[in-house]
C-alpha cells in the first residue's frame, strides 16, 4: 500500500431502508474485507432470530439496542474502509427520523454526498431533500446511484428518464459536479466491478469513482486564515522565551516571513517559525495542526485570528445566514445564544427570520417566524462582537458557527455565512 | 494532483492534535484516561504533539482493577517518568476494600464492570471535568454512535439517543458543575491505522504485543494467558505457545492470538490479514449483544 500518499475521502449517504442504502453499504464494506468473520456471525445469529431472509445488512449499522428493536436508525453513525487507493469515512444518516438535522451534521464534513435512488420510482421527495442539503452544506460532489436497475431489466431509458427527472431540480444547486451511476447494489452492479448487464453505460463503476474523485482542490487555497486554539507557553528553562499560537489552518498557505495580520486586534507582524515536534516546516495548508512563532511579542489569545496582510475576512457584529434548527426546543425571538465560530466564543442574537425554506418543494415561507427541529431558515444574527468570517461557500471553517442554548448548553442550530 | 493535500494519516493526526488543543482550552480539569494499551499509548504521543515544545498538560489517569499484566504496570510507570506527567490512580481493589463494588461471583466473573464505580469515583474526588480516551468509532456498534465530545450526566451516564449533533469541526464543551466530557481524539482512526501510524513514527508499546512465549489455556475460543488469577477449569490445559495480544485489558479476559508477528512491520502485515475484529478476543464484549451500550451508558470507557 502506498501509505504516503493515500488521501481520506469523507462521504455521506442518506436513506432509508428501502432505498437498498443498507445493502450498498454493506457491500462496499464486505467488499473491501472491512466487515470481519465475527461481525457477520452477531448479524447472521439475529436476521435468523428476527425471521429475515438472508443478512440483513442494516444490523450492521444500527448499533444501539433501540435501534435494532424499532427497526429504524436514529443516530449518524460512521463507518470505515480502505482500499489500496484511498481511506474512506462514511457518515451513515437515517432517512426518516429528524432527518435534517442529522443529514446536516453528516453532509457539513463530506467530500462527495451519495445520493440513492429506486429505479422503480425514480426521483421522489427525499431526493430532492438529499440534494438540497448536499447543495446547502456545499459538497461539491454529488454521486447519484440509481439502484435496483436488476428490477428493471437494465433498461437504458428508465436510467435516462431518472437523470432527466434530477437534473431538471439539480440547476437550481449550488453542486455542479453531479455524476449519474445506474447499479444493482444487491447484484453487485457497477459498485465494485463493471456491470456485464449495461453495456450502455460507459462511466466508472461506484467504487472506482469514489477512489478517483478529485477533491485536493476543492479547499480553499487562497485566504490564509489561522483561528488560534490556545496559547503554548512552556514552563522550562530551555524554552522560556517561547510563545506559540497553537491551531489549525483552515485555509490557504502559510511560510515563516509572510507578513501577518492579528484579528481582531489589528497588530502586524512576521511568521518566524511554524513549529512541530517533528520539526519547523517550510509551509502550512488546511488542514495542518500547527504551532506558529512571530517576530514581535503581541497580546494574542484564543479565539484570535493570524490571516496574511493582504488578504483579511470581514469583521462584523451583524450578518445574513441559513441555519438549520437542531433542538426540540423552538426558537425564542431576540433570545441570546451563544455562538461557537471557529475558536471564537461570543453572545448572539437572531434579529430576523426572513423566510424558511421547504425542503421538499424549495419554496419560502415568510410569515412562518418560529424555528422549530429540522427547519431550515435565512436569519439574521447580531453579534456582541464582531466575528471575524467569510462566506459559507468560499469557506467552510470561516463561514459556519453553531448556536448554544445557554440554559441547558445543548447545540441548537447549524449556521452558513452568507 | 496539487501537492497541498495532507495523506490520510497525517489528517487523522491532525485532527487528534485539534481535539486534543480544543480540551486543553474548554476545560478546567482534563484527564486522559491511560490503560496502558495502544490505543492510549497513541492519545498521550498524540498529547505530546499537541503541545510541544510544553509538556502534556494533562495527567493520567489509570483505572487499576488490580488484575493487570505486569507488563502493562511496568511500561506504565515508565512513560509516565518519561513524560514527565502526574499520574492518577484510581483502584478497582480499594473500592471493593471500601464496599463500593461487589467482586462478580461465577465462572465467568471478571473486575471489567467493577471499574465503572472506580472509573467515576475517581473523576468525582479529582474534579475531572474531561476524560479523554482512546475509543475508536470501528471498535464496536455502539461506539459507532460516539461524538468526539461526548456529554455525560451528573450521574456519569451517557444517552446516547440525546446527543450533541457535532457539526464540522466546531465541539460544544459546554457543561453544568457535576457533569463531565469523554473525548475521543482518535474515533475515525481504525486498527490498522493505529499500527500503521505506530509503525510509521516508530511509538514504543508494550512487549505484549509482540509475539511471545507464554503459558496459556484454551477458554472461549482463544488462548488466555496464566495467572495467579486464573482458576483452571475442568478439562482445561496449560498449552506453551507462541502468540501475542491485539488488545490488552485484564490479564483474566484478554485472549491471545498465535502468532510470529515479532516486529511492527509484521504485526501490520498480519492485522491487515486479520478476519476477526479485535475485541472478538475478548469477553466482556461477548456476554451480550448490547454489552458495551449497557456499560457505556452507566459510565464505563
Amino acid at each position: 500500500m502506498q501509505l504516503d500518499k493515500n488521501q481520506l475521502l469523507r462521504f455521506t449517504t442518506a436513506g432509508s431502508v428501502d432505498d437498498g442504502k443498507s445493502t450498498l453499504i454493506g457491500r462496499l464494506l464486505y467488499d473491501s474485507k472491512s466487515i470481519f468473520e465475527d461481525q457477520l456471525d452477531a448479524i447472521e445469529k439475529t436476521s435468523k432470530k428476527k425471521g429475515h431472509d438472508g443478512i440483513d445488512m442494516a444490523l450492521f449499522t444500527d448499533g444501539l439496542r433501540d435501534e435494532r428493536e424499532q427497526g429504524i436508525t436514529i443516530d449518524v453513525a460512521y463507518r470505515y474502509f480502505t482500499t489500496p487507493k484511498r481511506k474512506f469515512i462514511i457518515a451513515d444518516t437515517p432517512g426518516h427520523i429528524q432527518y435534517t438535522r442529522n443529514m446536516v451534521t453528516g453532509a457539513s464534513t463530506a467530500n462527495v454526498a451519495l445520493i440513492l435512488i429506486d429505479a422503480r420510482h425514480g426521483v421522489i421527495e427525499q431526493t430532492k431533500r438529499h440534494a438540497f442539503i448536499a447543495s446547502l452544506l456545499q459538497i461539491h460532489h454529488i454521486i447519484v446511484c440509481v439502484n435496483k436497475m436488476d428490477l428493471k431489466d437494465y433498461s437504458e431509458e428508465v436510467f435516462d428518464d431518472i437523470r432527466n427527472q434530477f437534473e431538471e431540480f439539480s440547476s437550481k444547486l449550488y453542486t455542479k459536479d453531479i455524476r449519474f451511476i445506474p447499479i444493482s447494489a444487491l447484484k453487485g452492479d457497477n459498485v465494485v466491478n463493471r456491470s456485464t448487464n449495461m453495456d450502455w453505460y460507459m462511466g466508472a463503476p461506484l467504487l472506482n469513482t469514489l477512489e478517483n474523485i478529485h477533491i485536493s482542490s476543492d479547499g480553499n487555497k487562497t485566504d490564509a486564515r489561522f483561528p488560534v486554539q490556545t496559547v503554548i507557553r512552556p514552563q522550562s528553562e530551555e524554552y522560556r522565551d517561547y510563545r506559540g499560537y497553537a491551531g489549525r489552518v483552515a485555509s490557504g498557505i502559510y511560510r515563516p516571513g509572510d507578513e501577518i495580520t492579528v484579528l481582531p486586534s489589528g497588530f502586524t507582524s512576521k511568521i518566524k517559525t511554524i513549529d512541530t515536534l517533528d520539526g519547523e516546516l517550510k509551509e502550512a495548508y488546511a488542514p495542518m495542526s500547527v504551532t506558529i512563532t512571530l517576530e514581535d511579542d503581541i497580546d494574542i489569545s484564543r479565539g484570535d485570528m493570524i490571516v496574511k496582510t493582504t488578504n483579511k475576512p470581514a469583521a462584523v457584529q451583524e450578518f445574513d445566514t441559513m441555519i438549520c434548527w437542531l433542538n426540540k426546543t423552538t426558537s425564542k425571538p431576540r433570545a441570546k445564544y451563544s455562538i461557537l465560530h471557529t475558536t471564537n466564543n461570543q453572545k448572539a442574537m437572531i434579529k430576523d427570520v426572513m423566510y424558511k425554506i421547504d425542503i421538499n418543494t424549495y419554496s419560502r415561507n415568510e410569515e412562518d417566524k418560529e424555528l422549530g427541529m429540522n427547519d431550515i431558515a435565512r436569519v439574521k444574527i447580531r453579534t456582541t462582537r464582531p466575528l471575524m468570517i467569510d462566506e459559507y461557500r468560499d469557506n467552510r471553517v470561516t463561514g459556519s458557527f453553531v448556536l448554544i442554548d445557554d440554559t441547558t448548553h445543548e447545540t441548537v442550530a447549524a449556521g452558513m455565512i452568507l | 494532483m496539487s501537492k497541498y493535500y495532507l495523506n490520510y494519516l497525517d489528517e487523522l493526526e491532525s485532527e487528534a492534535i485539534y481535539i486534543l488543543r480544543e480540551v486543553w482550552a474548554q476545560f478546567q480539569n482534563p484527564v486522559i484516561l491511560f490503560s496502558g494499551g495502544k490505543d492510549s499509548i497513541l492519545v498521550a504521543h498524540l498529547a505530546k504533539k499537541a503541545f510541544y515544545p510544553s509538556k502534556i498538560p494533562f495527567p493520567f489517569m489509570h483505572v487499576d482493577t488490580g488484575h493487570n499484566f505486569p507488563e502493562t504496570i511496568q511500561f506504565r510507570d515508565d512513560l509516565v517518568e518519561e513524560l514527565g506527567v502526574q499520574l492518577i490512580v484510581g483502584s478497582v481493589q480499594e473500592s471493593i476494600d471500601q464496599g463500593r463494588v461487589a467482586e462478580e461471583k461465577g465462572k465467568n466473573a471478571t473486575r471489567n464492570a467493577l471499574q465503572i464505580t472506580t472509573l467515576l469515583d475517581a473523576i468525582e474526588d479529582n474534579k475531572v471535568d474531561c476524560a479523554i480516551g482512546g475509543g475508536r468509532r470501528d471498535e464496536e456498534k455502539a461506539r459507532a454512535k460516539e461524538r468526539f465530545f461526548s456529554h455525560r450526566d451528573d450521574f456519569g451516564q451517557w444517552d446516547p439517543k440525546n446527543q450533541r449533533p457535532e457539526l464540522w469541526n466546531i465541539l460544544n464543551g459546554k457543561h453544568f458543575e457535576g457533569e463531565h466530557f469523554r473525548a475521543f481524539p482518535i474515533s475515525n482512526w481504525t486498527e490498522m491505522d493505529v499500527w500503521n501510524y505506530i509503525q510509521r513514527e516508530n511509538i514504543r508499546i508494550p512487549s505484549l504485543y509482540f509475539a511471545h512465549q507464554r503459558d496459556v489455556v484454551w477458554r472461549s475460543g482463544s488462548w488466555i494467558p496464566v495467572s495467579e488469577h486464573l482458576k483452571l477449569e475442568e478439562g482445561e490445559e496449560v498449552h506453551n505457545k507462541k502468540i501475542r495480544f491485539r488488545t490488552l485489558g485484564d490479564i483474566t479476559i484478554t485472549g491471545g492470538i498465535e502468532s510470529e508477528a515479532d516486529t511492527l512491520a509484521k504485526i501490520a502485515v498480519e492485522v491487515s490479514a486479520m478476519r476477526k475484529t479485535e475485541r472478538g478476543d475478548r469477553s466482556d464484549d461477548k456476554r451480550s449483544e448490547s454489552a458495551m451500550e449497557d456499560r457505556k451508558r452507566q459510565g464505563y470507557f
